[in-house]
């Protein structure tokens, strides 16, 4: 009898469960409240007013404030519907001039309270994750513990301020469809969160390569029947986004608003990138030819000030447009999609997905460091799957939320962001370990040779056996202790012995290091990919 | 490492069955140190986050509140010689936020000044300060507590959890003992407390919590000297003072030489006093000076709204009017004996860990509930051996008990305009308690668990209801406090309840202490 109420039961549980961390994390939410907020809460205010005060036409077009509206359309629909709410509140948040800087409580909370609630839908795609992929109890657990207490989306969203939870969870929601294999609906969510934010259309080759040969080509008749059904879906839904702005005449300048290429390679932080060698490279070079005797033109625009104007800021290496730096994001991505063309498989969606948000973070243009939870979120959902999986996911989603440390540079919430990282690190530590005790890595093995499901253990299966439990070897390590320097330095020594002196070297240290496990992790994450059947 | 990881999986097997579907499954696997790490730095986390919020008195001139009164000492004790500390001269006006914590506070305040004084000097100094609100100077005041914490409740949790469950290693559940980790350092009042209205409870709670944790290992003399340096850093640790006597005294009475033993505790005793108090001991007239600071009869009976006895009855009988303060000081100290003795008794008769436990909420309740002059924040020294005894109470009843403190303190926090970090504080406590093992413990231990159980969801209702009306209604005219009346008369009673329910369970741990002996002295 217990046997068969157990399915029962544990489903609820793993409701409830869910729903549990869920309200852990949003406590903490609310009590980050009234946490440093970066200008991106004023933008998202600004917004507000823009769609709440002035007519569908002027959205694109109004230059009130300095931040204009640089997001597509179903965005500036969201921001339209959540202003009513705002207006209800406190009308002066909603007020085009009188609301410009608005600091007052009220705003505060009504914004900070929408993206906790926006977060709902992130709770929603991983509930839906979680509910059909055919995880493990405690393989899941950890996916929430992973997603839902990530600390780069609490640093990001519930400090710095925006609302990337609400996008990665329409994306974790895009994943789970694909996953299930209800094609139609993953590229549905996905062409409507492209409508949202289009930083997300880096992933849009593998989602165009996989569904072209997963979905669509299946004979020629009912080939061209979805092919026809799927364009039809994602024609609509950009109609719906684009349709009143085509309608106005406008579409050049939405255009416009949502790439401002003037803005540079880099920006004024470095995204721990390719670019960043690049760039010391450069500046390696000119250093050296100088020493030599050669006479070096030096760059009129500095990297350290952020913008760069039209002048070449490279002094020997050539220029980099972003014609450039989006072919090679597609050269990156071409042997995935190759991958992808070859054996389209579901339960490899999640993976290819972050890899290609990986290539966009290495070599895109003007690519923000806050642009690392796109492919560190999607990559929780395979973090249980094997040791070697679980030990790269380790070291990336440190990196990566460390590399968020110069958004907060306050001193009232340094200990905050120390302590997010560290909650973080030790319960993937606590929990890989759980996860991976020495039986369980043997009894995966196990099954993995019976089941042949595991993706990409079959090379190093033997050699798990033998070291047995959870451990990230010593290079890994060493690169958390050099993490260790590399914070200490810039915290405390560099300030303590060099003063003033050099302020954009602790940042730079920070890029450069958080950049040699990010190239590292992309170079396995490739390797994975080729290697997995 | 390897080693730990062998020990740690041993008795898994046992474990695993039940808790198949247990989301604790994953975390608390390292055994108490790893659970211990993994639930302080959470508890950290919520900690500075509550802090980012307003603490008592914010940009209330003239007088501000705690956290200018604590800023005050430090300015005190920076600035003028140690013999000026406690009385009033030109340069120490006692009647703005002078000293009245005994000396121990005192030394705490000359060290975070000077640790202020090397970050900030203006902050603190003299005449100057007062009233310095600047956000570095809020920030750094924040971290001292922040330290203190860290530094001296933390290890006593983990001394304590150690003692507690060190002897059960192999058969206990790890999810429970992290859970009563968790219980312990989550505990919403004292965070609201000390990080968001601003105090330092938690370097007296933490010495006592080390006392207690003394006396469960038998270190008596060590728990003496705890105990006396918690008496000595605030005054209202005599709230636990009954038990500690009763249970130190009951267990001499047993050993061999009674006389010498008692000795020995008294000179310890003797001697933690004599060295806190060294530079007030050279006259008497010092002394008693700083005595009187310490003493404060000449205020009322309660002030504000407390949870107690004498605030609750104020409704319908004027104390204030019909007594003359003498008279009444009297009176609550009879009334507080007489509340605590059984307990006390219980003790000196039977002395075992639980019914220490044990005696130390019930006295800390008898004095909440009866004594003179008590604060809403008092409801903290109750609370701590609640959350020790988290394994022992049912779930049920250490939930309710939470809220109910929590609620008591409700007004005093919607003033200091912490509500924010009060709701999700409040959510974050019964979350802990839909934990997976706070569910298991929730029923545990319970006679009649449906009727429990109603009873309990009718308060927890009510208790909402009165969070609402307090938010949104306005009072009438003619009563400004109703709902502080209401509220407080509501805590009250549940809090009246309650000491009645755990003195007869510390009274039941004698029965069977009698009928099972040996299985008592294991603990």
């Amino acid at each position: 009898m217990e046997d068969q109420r157990k399915p029962e039961k544990n489903k609820t549980s793993t409701t409830s469960n869910l729903l549990w961390f869920f309200g852990v994390s949003t406590c903490v939410k609310l009590l980050l409240i009234p946490s440093y907020h970066s200008t991106d809460f004023e933008v998202h205010r600004n917004w507000l007013a823009i769609t709440h005060s002035l007519p569908l036409d002027q959205w694109y077009i109004d230059k009130t404030s300095p931040w204009t509206l640089d997001y597509p359309p179903f965005f500036a629909y969201f921001e339209y519907i959540i202003s009513f709410f705002a207006h209800l509140l406190d009308p002066e948040i909603v007020d085009l001039e009188k609301g410009l800087d608005y600091k007052a409580e009220s705003v505060v909370l009504f914004q900070r309270l929408s993206v906790m609630v926006f977060d709902l839908v992130l709770l929603y795609g991983v509930y839906r994750l979680s509910k059909n992929f055919s995880m493990g109890f405690k393989e899941r657990v950890l996916m929430w513990v992973l997603v839902v207490w990530s600390p780069g989306l609490v640093i990001v969203d519930h400090m710095h301020f925006q609302y990337n939870g609400f996008l990665l969870g329409l994306l974790m929601m895009s994943i789970s469809y694909l996953m299930e294999g209800r094609d139609l609906m993953g590229g549905f969510i996905f062409a409507v969160l492209l409508c949202f934010k289009h930083l997300f259309a880096v992933a849009a080759p593998v989602y165009f390569v996989y569904l072209l040969r997963h979905y669509c080509w299946k004979g020629f008749v009912k080939g061209f029947w979805r092919i026809s059904v799927l364009g039809a879906v994602v024609v609509a839904v950009f109609a719906a986004a684009y349709g009143p702005f085509v309608y106005h005449g406008q579409m050049q300048q939405v255009i416009s608003r949502m790439f401002p290429f003037g803005r540079g390679l880099c920006h004024a932080y470095w995204a721990p990138n390719f670019w960043v060698f690049y760039i010391i490279l450069d500046k390696g070079l000119a250093f050296l030819l100088k020493k030599l005797g050669l006479n070096i033109p030096v760059p009129a625009a500095s990297f350290t000030g952020g913008l760069v104007g039209d002048s070449s800021p490279f002094a020997i290496l050539p220029q980099v447009t972003p014609l450039t730096t989006f072919i090679m994001v597609l050269l990156a991505l071409s042997p995935c999609l190759i991958k992808v063309w070859k054996n389209p498989q579901p339960r490899s969606v999640a993976r290819w997905i972050a890899y290609a948000y990986m290539c966009g973070f290495l070599f895109g243009w003007h690519v923000h460091e806050k642009a690392s939870l796109h492919f560190v979120i999607p990559l929780a959902i395979v973090a249980g799957n094997s040791l070697e999986d679980a030990r790269h996911y380790f070291l990336l989603s440190i990196v990566s939320c460390y590399s968020l440390f110069p958004l907060l540079y306050e001193a009232q919430e340094y200990p905050i962001k120390v302590l997010l990282l560290l909650l973080h690190s030790v319960l993937m530590w606590q929990s890989f370990s759980a996860l991976f005790t020495k039986d369980a890595t043997a009894k995966a093995v196990v099954s993995a040779k019976k089941t042949d499901r595991q993706v990409g253990l079959k090379g190093s299966s033997s050699d798990v056996v033998e070291k047995g439990g959870f451990h990230i070897g010593w290079i890994g390590r060493c690169y958390l202790c050099g993490l260790l320097v590399v914070e200490i330095w810039g915290q405390f020594l560099h300030p303590y012995l060099l003063g003033h002196k050099l302020p954009f070297v602790p940042l730079l240290l920070i890029s450069i290091y958080c950049a040699l496990e990010i190239m590292y992790s992309w170079i396995w994450q490739l390797r994975q990919i080729m290697v997995s059947t | 490492m390897e080693k730990e990881r062998k020990k740690v999986q041993k008795p898994k097997p046992e474990t695993e069955s039940n808790n198949l579907y247990d989301i604790s499954c994953l975390f608390f696997q390292k055994g108490i140190m790893g659970s211990f790490l993994l639930i302080s730095i959470f508890s950290l986390l919520l900690r500075v986050s509550v802090s980012l919020h307003s603490y008592s008195g914010a940009g209330t001139p003239p007088k501000f509140g705690d956290f200018e009164a604590q800023r005050h000492w430090m300015e005190i004790t920076t600035n003028l010689p140690i013999k000026d500390w406690y009385f009033n001269t030109t340069n120490n006006d006692l009647s703005y936020w002078g000293l009245d914590y005994p000396p121990l506070t005192a030394y705490q305040s000359y060290f975070h000044g000077l640790i202020l004084k090397y970050f900030d000097p203006n902050s603190v100094s003299l005449f100057t300060s007062r009233g310095y609100e600047t956000h570095f100077g809020k920030l750094l005041m924040r971290w001292t507590v922040l330290s203190s914490d860290l530094l001296i409740f933390f290890p006593a949790v983990l001394y304590f959890i150690f003692v507690y469950h060190g002897g059960n290693r192999s058969g206990g559940d790890k999810s429970d003992v992290a859970w009563h980790i968790a219980v312990i350092l989550i505990n919403p009042c004292l965070i609201l407390i000390d990080h968001g209205h601003f105090q330092y409870n938690c370097i007296s709670l933490g010495l006592t919590l080390g006392a207690v944790a003394a006396v469960l290992s038998r270190k008596n003399l060590l728990a003496c000297v705890l105990f006396c340096l918690s008496l000595n850093h605030k005054q209202m640790s005599a709230y636990y003072a009954p038990a500690f006597f009763s249970h130190l005294f009951g267990t001499c009475l047993r050993r061999k030489n009674p006389p010498l033993e008692v000795l020995k505790l008294g000179l310890a005793v003797l001697g933690t006093f004599a060295i806190v108090w060294w530079p007030y001991l050279h006259s008497r007239d010092a002394f008693f000076g700083v005595l009187s600071r310490l003493a404060p009869f000449e205020r009322g009976i309660y002030e504000d709204y407390v949870a107690n006895f004498w605030c609750s009855t104020s409704i319908l009988i004027k104390w204030k009017r019909l007594f003359t303060t003498h008279s009444l000081r009297f009176v609550s100290l009879v009334a507080t004996i007489l509340t605590f003795l059984p307990s006390m008794i219980q003790q000196i008769l039977a002395p075992s860990s639980k019914g220490f436990l044990y005696g130390l909420l019930n006295s800390s309740l008898a004095f909440y509930l009866f004594s003179f002059q008590v604060h809403e924040k008092s409801i903290l020294l109750p609370l701590l051996p609640a959350t020790l005894l988290a394994m022992e109470l049912p779930g049920v009843h250490s939930m309710l008990l939470m809220l109910c403190a929590l609620l008591s303190m409700f007004p005093l926090l919607c003033r200091d305009k912490l509500v924010v970090p009060y709701m999700a504080l409040y959510a974050s406590s019964i979350l802990l308690y839909l934990a997976p093992s706070g569910r298991r413990h929730i029923m545990k231990h319970l006679s009649r668990p449906k009727i429990t159980f109603l009873i309990a969801m009718i308060q927890f209702l009510c208790s909402l209801i009165f969070h609402v009306i307090y938010l949104t209604i306005r009072p009438p005219e003619k009563y400004p406090y109703l709902f502080e009346a209401m509220i407080m008369n509501f805590c009250f009673s549940h809090l009246l309840g309650f000491t009645v329910y755990t003195n007869a369970k510390q009274w039941m741990l004698s029965r069977q202490f009698t009928s099972g002996d040996k299985e008592k002295k294991l603990n």
